[in-house]
């Protein structure tokens, strides 16, 4: 029978922003990550740079389930401004390790937590004279204290510093004296390891650990985005900088030492989309990131990005919204905005990574999509996706795979076409060839407009030009449903009358929730949403369940009220799941609203 | 309605060094009002473009919205041509250069589209010093619209229904000076003598050529009291001096008596030959321009001519440091690292 205390818990960390503290704990979850055990690290950071309390999450699990988990096992708690609060969140049975230097009040007192008071403070004061490192020091030393007391492997820690600070040897040993005080500290006043605690197992595999922006940002490498223009927003700020820390690497010229990318800091969101929708008008292929504010300055731009259908590539990093919201915590929230951005009749191709591997390849392929589309992509992700590391499995890239750049006539084939149409269905599937400012001296030059335009880009206030127009870009919306990324099922047949959908971040904690209801009894089919539209597989789904819950991190149902608008189908069978309280969506929390919907006789009271 | 214009042309026109006669610069019919001072400048870019010899496949025209954004449809027919959306031409106009730097770029705008929607992008691209021709066809009202007041309007101009204009003016060229553009001029569409070589000189010119043209509206803004009619113009207009862009490469032989004349070595070779400057004007001092507008303008003048020029100029692409070489016409072997590569950074993050 294994221990369910081993490599099974959640560790919280209460720190003060701006303290260093988020590169140890991350080099404290790397760790756990090393021993081979699954871990989800997760931090809960203020909108602020110094100064106000921070929290750091790490999930410990043998069985892998990477979505967040409620309670905690563990706090190491060295913010004051936070310990009411943190006592209180520790589950039964758990502990409670603290900063002695100060003695605990006794109101913090609580009989069914064990205390593990260390003189943190009172430590860096002894044995270090700089000011910052006293500070810096005493997140390495509690990370020491771990070590002896969930049998966190030494030698692992004394890697990863010796990665993190290559040829910087005094720095390598400034962290290991301060480690071992705290291993030190743990041998001479408690008894260790604590009954909660580490094995190393060999359950990660090949998989990576990191976050969904840096992600996104090698995706665009690979895709071959060379022109970036954006405008710093939390939490998408990282995908840009992801972009340029690889591209420096990665994107200069070996003769020339110049870059093989330009990246343009704009004055706001309006213009970054504005110089995405210039360039890949101009045959480079361009993206942007951004969050809800910034999606709803692009709306314009996003509408005339579909209307003269420019390839376009917007990467939303979504946050708790409306309006400022709470900029650094979570939601899913932007998805009626952006399906149906910009005025008139419009609708958006919407991607849904889940995992820092799809970050990747679906940012790489939205490049593809955008050219063979020929409009604006966007790439839905959020703050948890993108600012949080996450176990995932390795990138790939297949080599012999060539870009697609769609339907793009070049000098020849313009010389050899009787007359250009711009806008001119020859193929019946919606698509029309455009060309590349530039190509060919006197043939295929046509003006870009978001008025209206016949065949041939000229102007045109005729209706039923018009009309016919827009009846095209839906017969290319309909070409598109078999294009974009199909929908995952999870059974090869149906075996429930009720059906899970879910999407993006709610994946972990969806699939988890499936389990344990499993277990309890209750079989579920799902499908997973990777992409808007939805093609036949979405609408089969949902026909061939009595009912289907759809689990998602807003408060209005937003992606229950898409399929509903979209697809001929029965709104009453279509329950809602939904957290928005900005934390990432527990398994916990899905399943208790799923067993009070099939269970309504259940007093909900005596469950939880 | 399109308007298509006939395709007859007299067989003897005169031809650029392409072979080209005008023809191959022109576009569309214009549908704006007769007498429009926005198609007078249309035209200048086209005999501007054709005197230059340049390829017109290789310009790209970006506008905004409004009546001037409408004129890229009147000139240059055979090069990409882009409408935007009201005031975020310069958004537009950067993206394109950066996928491209070796197109000239020639943004057509507004007061309205400049002054006020896009006051925030203009500065912006001048801050940057873009490498392109930003022309704004000023009439001091919004013409699409029938006549509102713009943001240029001078104060105390009356409009065509007899209000009067409470507010203080921007000055476009005065900012731009202000902000660093490292080329601005100010013109009169109806002084083609003038605004020709001017253009010439900004599309010449290798970072963001500013000219502010005075360009009457003649349905709403054309009136007895109005400070961007016709008349007023006319009447009030000070020249700087006599432009002429010298297109060959080769050594200037000219010489000017002392003081009456002044050739501008451009980045690209060509000389703009500024005739007859007006006494202790000279075209590389930012400050002494800036004073000059500003005098002008005390007087109820409209300075007109070159204003300012910096010949030696970084411009974005420089700034940068990007490619020498179109970054849309990298390969995907110069952009995508590969699956090896990716092995590594797999391995860096386990």
């Amino acid at each position: 029978m294994p221990n369910s205390k081993v490599n099974n818990f959640v560790i919280r960390f209460a720190n003060v922003n701006g303290t260093g503290s988020a590169s140890a704990n991350y080099l404290c979850a790397k760790a756990i990550f090393r021993m081979g055990i699954p871990v989800t690290p997760k931090n809960i950071f203020p909108s602020n740079i110094q100064g106000l309390p921070t929290w750091y999450d790490v999930r410990v699990s043998e069985k892998g389930y990477l979505g967040r988990r409620e309670g905690v096992d563990i706090m190491v708690c060295v913010n004051p401004q936070s310990m009411p609060d943190d006592v209180r969140s520790v589950r039964s049975g758990g502990y409670f390790i603290y900063d002695s230097t100060k003695a605990l009040h006794p109101e913090l007192i609580r009989s069914d937590v064990t205390y593990i008071g260390m003189p943190l403070m009172e430590m860096c004061l002894r044995e270090f004279t700089d000011p910052r490192q006293r500070q810096l020091f005493k997140n390495i030393i509690y990370v020491g204290a771990l070590v002896a007391l969930l049998d966190i492997e030494f030698e692992v820690l004394e890697q990863l510093l010796a990665e993190q600070f290559e040829g910087k040897e005094k720095l390598i040993s400034l962290n290991i004296k301060a480690l071992k005080l705290g291993v030190q500290y743990i041998h001479d006043n408690f008894s260790f390891p604590l009954e909660i605690r580490l094995e190393r197992r060999d359950l990660v595999g090949d998989k990576i650990l990191v976050d969904g922006n840096s992600a996104c940002g090698l995706g665009a490498v690979y895709g071959g985005a060379t022109v970036v223009a954006w405008y710093p927003i939390t939490p998408s700020t990282s995908v840009v900088e992801g972009f340029e820390t690889y591209a420096k690497k990665l994107r200069i010229d070996p003769e020339t030492g110049k870059k093989n990318f330009a990246i343009v800091q704009a004055e706001d969101e309006l213009a970054a989309i504005g110089m995405v929708i210039g360039a890949n008008w101009n045959g480079a292929r361009s993206f942007t990131a951004t969050s809800g504010p910034g999606l709803s300055l692009m709306n314009e731009f996003l509408g005339l990005a579909y209307f003269a259908e420019i390839p376009t590539v917007l990467i939303d990093v979504q946050r708790t919204g409306p309006s400022t919201g709470m900029p650094t915590r979570t939601q899913q929230s932007d998805i009626l905005l952006a399906a149906y951005a910009s005025h008139g009749d419009t609708k958006q191709v919407l991607i849904f990574p889940s995992t820092p591997k799809e970050c990747f390849e679906m940012t790489a392929e939205s490049f593809d999509l955008a050219e063979l589309l020929q409009t604006p992509i966007i790439l839905m992700t959020d703050l948890d996706l993108g600012m949080n590391d996450h176990m995932s499995e390795p990138f790939v890239w297949d080599d012999s795979k060539p870009y697609d750049r769609g339907k793009v006539l070049d000098a020849q084939q313009l010389e050899e076409l009787p007359r250009f149409g711009r806008y001119l269905d020859v193929d019946g599937d919606g698509i029309t060839y455009r060309t590349i400012p530039g190509t060919h001296p006197t043939k295929g030059s046509f003006f870009t407009r978001g008025t209206s335009r016949d065949e041939y880009a000229a102007y045109t206030e005729d209706g039923s030009v018009y009309a016919r127009n827009m009846d095209r870009l839906l017969k290319k919306w309909d070409t598109a449903k078999d294009i974009v990324p199909a929908p995952v099922l999870y059974q090869q047949e149906n075996k429930s009358p009720y059906g899970l959908i879910f999407f993006g971040t709610s994946t972990y904690s969806a699939e988890e929730a499936m389990d344990e209801m499993e277990v309890s009894g209750t079989v579920f089919d799902a499908m997973r949403l990777r992409s808007f539209p939805f093609n036949k597989t979405v609408e089969d789904f949902i026909h061939s369940h009595e009912m289907v819950f759809i689990i998602e991190q807003n408060r209005d149902g937003q992606m229950r009220s898409l399929l509903i608008n979209e697809l001929n189908v029965n709104p009453q069978k279509m329950i809602a799941v939904l957290n928005f309280d900005g934390m990432p969506i527990t398994a916990q929390f899905i399943s208790t609203r799923i067993n009070k919907t099939l269970s309504p006789a259940i007093n909900t009271e005596a469950k939880i | 309605m399109t308007y298509i214009r006939p395709k007859f042309r007299h067989p003897d026109l005169p031809k650029n060094d392409l072979g080209y006669t005008t023809k191959e610069y022109e576009g569309s019919l214009s549908t704006l009002c007769a007498g429009c001072g926005h198609d007078s400048i249309s035209a200048s870019i086209i005999e501007a473009c054709f005197e230059l010899s340049i390829p017109p496949h290789r310009i790209a025209k970006l506008s905004g919205i409004g009546c001037s954004s409408k004129t890229p449809t009147y000139f240059l027919g055979n090069s990409h041509g882009f409408n935007s959306v009201h005031g975020r031409m310069p958004s537009v106009a950067t993206g394109a250069n950066m996928a491209n730097r070796d197109l000239t770029y020639i943004g057509v705008s507004g007061d309205g589209d400049t002054a006020s929607i896009g006051m925030g992008q203009f500065v912006h691209v001048i801050r940057r010093n873009l490498n392109m021709v930003y022309i704004v066809m000023n009439n001091g009202c919004y013409g699409l619209t029938k006549g509102q007041d713009s943001a240029t309007a001078d104060e105390g101009s009356k409009s065509k229904a007899g209000s009067v204009n409470p507010f203080q003016p921007i000055d476009l060229a005065g900012l731009a000076l202000e902000l660093g553009a490292s080329f601005v001029a100010q013109s009169f569409s109806g002084d083609k003598e003038q605004l020709i070589p001017l253009i010439k000189a900004a599309i010449s010119h290798q970072g963001f050529a500013f000219i502010n043209v005075i360009s009457p509206c003649v349905t709403f803004n054309n009136n007895p009291g109005s400070t961007k009619s016709y008349d007023y113009v006319r009447e009030h207009i000070e020249s700087t001096g006599k432009t002429d862009l010298v297109p060959e490469k080769t050594e200037i032989l000219t010489s000017y008596e002392s003081g009456t004349g002044t050739d501008v070595k451009m980045h690209d070779g060509t000389y703009i030959r500024l005739e007859k400057l007006a006494a202790n004007r000279n075209p590389f001092d930012r400050m002494g321009a800036m004073n000059a507008l500003q005098a002008a303008r005390n007087r109820n003048e409209i300075l007109t001519g070159l204003l300012f020029v910096e010949t030696e100029t970084e411009n974005l692409h420089h700034t940068i440091n990007s490619s020498e070489r179109p970054l849309n016409s990298l390969l995907q072997e110069e952009l995508c690292p590969g699956s090896l590569v990716l092995a590594d950074i797999n391995d860096e993050l386990r």
